[in-house]
């Protein structure tokens, strides 16, 4: 059993910087050129833990200790989410609050090292950061909540291993509205378009990349890597409320979970190519709209 | 309505110096701002030494209702009565005018250099600056809003993508821009004093730099005006192959514009197309003289090269071709309701602002002034083979994106008509020297909007004056304008919108 959970942690670790590649490499079809290679993100990390790290005067050590924060806190959330079937390395009652706010922690430090620069163009990053995870987060929890109201469980690993695909004919609707919120939420946290656009070079623009402009080396490959393990593990939160695969037969979940995995990488791919961003007076509205899909779903639940 | 205390004529019809009227300063004031009021454009303002610490001050004005220009001039020493306060068209010239020979327009609002560079005339400044004393690029009072929740963003001189050096300084309130001020010459060469005393073996070489995207259009009013100025006629043949650089610059620069427009909102395909596509059109240029810029392409008397009936063909197929590659890229953008959400009611210019402060080109065109050069003021083919006017009336970055579309249309219509029957003509002919004591005005409508160049030949036929106004110095501050009260984060759209010239408004 241990063995078991320790490979969904391994799982999560090993696979997440693909996730990006496949959505990279998605949107280079779409746009009709070759991309970079599906490993890239990997390729990246290993390049910036090599070099050296470079930091302005006017920074303290907050500015250090984010991007640890920030991974530290992702490897804790990954011991919290099950995976296709796998029970998730730690799990006890309420464990979903913790993962909700051990994100909020890593923004926290986030925004605090934005600052921490003294830079007006992070300093904006850092105040769009925080409206929007503000509303991004009811709609995750109040999604969650709905969840464990269905499954009677307060703890994930309980809450996704009780889900099975019957679901959709028992609560069918309220769990279309789930997943539609948590797919905005997960295009929000992970600064996907239409929310964000992490291609841009425009400082002006950008929410979550603009925070990190001044970070370079080991740092920087520490933050994208915590936000790779991110997406993956709110990709796998999503998969498990939408096809949660139980066979009983662990290799076959475990399959079918990369799988949808990889659909779900392919499908922000086609959304990203298909959209333009959102008008950031906009995206609150959408954000809203998400808290709403969830309420309604709870609404349905206890209907 | 013609303009008082002036003298009328069409663009690039060189008239005689003495002709141009000189009145009183407060004359010249009066003509000019109740020429503005009715309707007129300040194509050009700009003062030239004539003798010993005296200047004249050159107004050319721009009718585009009856087509005509009208030139008058005054005289001054070092100061004069600003027109700006009545003319807001003429805040920058005014500026430039103080910086260049030290002429203080007295009560101009926002007095402060345009390019930081030392005045013209040793020992004089307008802002009483030592002598040899170093002037640093945007060291100046910019405009500030203060307040507890008010922030102050700067962005540049060096900017993130590869682009030219420009300062933009930002009063914020939370999100939204309270004021936006820019401030160029970063990229100040020294063009125009380089010109003095020519044209010579180097002038053709600086016209194609002036705006290294804009070298048709600046090559095309230089070479209009030299040949008006030596009253030399070019065939029309020349005029076509002209004619077919002009419009195959436009469209390579409106097709590189919307594929940045879509990129600057996320959205791929456009993007992606956009970017393909605008190569393949330099390529055409590039096939007709060997270069993706056009540069040896246009020169006094004629063009570098011809078209042979091969390349013709070629470039028919391929136009054709790329027609409807650009016209899949160009739909997809009006048809995908996330872009248009995106675009519209972004960076609106409204009318009356757009005429106060003489926006031309695109922009103008976007809040639906019928302002084009080649309609309007026609010269060269357009004077035979007319394009209709391109405009839109809604002033936002919709409008801007929109009417660049309508004229990669009408000038993809327009070069593969000119190809069916430009003639094959001698493509170089010998223009005589430029004659004695004559004033000229070369208005072109660039891709960006209208070139005016001015050229002032002395006793000896050289050039004693050459001004040149890019359509980048009208429109920078119309972008400023259209980002009053927008959101910070739509500023990379709005100016990808106006995409102006960093070194054609610096010169």
């Amino acid at each position: 059993m241990i063995i078991l959970k320790l490979l969904n942690m391994v799982i999560a670790l090993a696979a997440a910087p693909l996730l990006l590649g496949i959505i990279n490499r998605t949107k280079a079809v779409f746009a009709g050129r070759t991309g970079q290679p599906l490993l890239q993100l990997y390729y990246d990390i290993w390049k910036l833990l090599r070099k050296g790290a470079v930091y302005s005067r006017s920074t303290s050590w907050i500015f250090r200790v984010g991007p640890v924060i920030g991974l530290s806190v992702a490897l804790i959330a990954a011991a919290l989410i099950p995976f296709g079937g796998l029970p998730a390395v730690i799990s006890f009652k309420g464990d979903l609050i913790l993962f909700a706010y051990l994100f909020g922690l890593s923004r926290f430090f986030t925004v605090l090292m934005a600052m921490d620069t003294g830079s007006s163009f992070e300093g904006m990053g850092a105040s769009r950061e925080v409206t929007f995870s503000t509303l991004s987060e009811p709609a995750l929890l109040i999604g969650l909540a709905a969840i464990a109201k269905y499954t009677g469980y307060i703890s994930l690993s309980q809450m996704f291993s009780s889900l099975n695909l019957s679901v959709w004919l028992n609560a069918g609707p309220a769990f279309v509205l789930v997943g539609f919120a948590i797919l905005i939420v997960f295009l929000t946290e992970n600064s996907r378009i239409p929310i964000d656009d992490p291609n841009t070079h425009l400082e002006l623009t950008m929410i979550h990349e603009v925070m990190i402009l001044d970070h370079s080396g080991p740092d920087l490959a520490m933050i994208l890597y915590g936000a790779a393990i991110k997406m993956w593990l709110l990709g796998a939160i999503l998969i498990g409320i939408v096809v949660p695969v139980h066979s009983g037969n662990a290799l076959f979940d475990i399959s079918a979970a990369m799988l949808f995995m990889i659909l779900l990488a392919i499908v922000i791919g086609v959304i990203e190519s298909s959209m333009a961003r959102l008008k950031l007076l906009h995206v609150p509205q959408l954000l809203i709209g998400a808290t709403t899909l969830s309420i309604l779903a709870l609404v349905l639940i206890l209907r | 309505m013609p303009v008082s205390n002036s003298i009328s004529f069409y663009n690039c019809q060189s008239i005689d110096v003495k002709q141009i009227p000189v009145v009183h300063i407060n004359k010249f004031r009066d003509s000019v701002i109740e020429a503005v009021a009715s309707g007129q454009r300040i194509a050009s303002l700009f003062a030239a030494p004539s003798g010993s610490d005296m200047f004249c001050l050159y107004a050319v004005l721009a009718d585009d209702n009856s087509g005509k220009l009208s030139v008058l001039s005054s005289e001054v020493s070092d100061k004069y009565s600003s027109l700006t306060p009545d003319c807001t068209q003429a805040h920058l010239f005014e500026r430039e005018i103080a910086e260049q020979w030290a002429i203080t327009p007295q009560g101009h609002p926002w007095l402060k250099p345009i390019r930081f560079h030392a005045s013209y005339i040793k020992g004089r400044d307008a802002w009483g600056r030592k002598n040899g004393e170093q002037i640093v690029p945007s060291v100046m009072d910019f405009f500030k809003v203060e307040g507890e929740q008010i922030h102050e963003v700067a962005v540049g001189p060096v900017h993130a993508g590869v682009i030219e050096p420009g300062h933009f300084r930002f009063q914020c309130h939370g999100e939204n821009v309270l004021n936006l001020e820019i401030s160029l010459g970063f990229q100040h060469r020294g063009i125009e004093r380089a010109l003095i005393g020519g044209p010579d073996k180097k002038t053709l070489y600086y016209m194609q730099t002036v705006a290294g995207d804009t070298t048709i259009g600046h090559t095309t009013a230089y070479c209009h005006l030299i040949e008006s100025l030596s009253g030399s006629r070019v065939p029309s043949g020349v005029q076509s192959l002209r004619g077919i650089a002009l419009e195959l610059e436009r469209l390579a620069n409106h097709t590189g514009d919307l594929g940045a427009l879509a990129g600057d909102i996320g959205y791929l395909p456009t993007s992606s197309f956009c970017g393909r596509i605008r190569g393949d059109f330099l390529n055409l240029t590039a096939l007709i003289c060997g270069n993706r810029f056009g540069r040896g392409l246009v020169s006094p008397g004629g063009v570098g090269f011809d078209i042979s009936p091969r390349i013709s063909d070629i470039l028919a197929e391929k136009l054709t071709r790329l027609k409807k590659d650009v016209e899949v890229a160009a739909k997809l953008l009006w048809s995908t309701p996330s872009v248009l959400a995106r675009f519209e009611d972004t960076g609106v210019v409204p009318p009356q602002t757009c005429r106060e402060l003489g926006l031309v080109g695109v922009p103008a065109r976007a809040c639906g002034a019928e302002i084009d050069c080649r309609f309007n003021f026609p010269a060269g083919i357009y004077s035979f083979a007319q394009i209709p006017v391109s405009s839109w009336h809604t002033g936002d970055v919709f409008a801007r994106a929109y009417v660049r579309w309508l004229e990669i249309q009408r000038s993809i219509a327009f070069i593969l008509d000119q190809i069916k029957t430009c003639p094959q003509v001698q493509i170089k002919t010998n223009i005589k020297l430029p004659a004695p004591d004559k004033f000229c005005v070369s208005l072109v409508e660039g891709w960006r909007g209208e070139i005016c160049h001015v050229g002032i030949t002395d006793s000896n036929g050289s050039l004693y004056h050459y001004k040149i106004t890019d359509p980048s110095f009208h429109n920078w501050t119309g972008l400023a304008m259209a980002m009053g009260n927008q959101q910070i984060s739509d500023f990379p759209l709005c100016n990808k919108s106006f995409n102006l010239s960093y070194c054609g408004h610096d010169l």
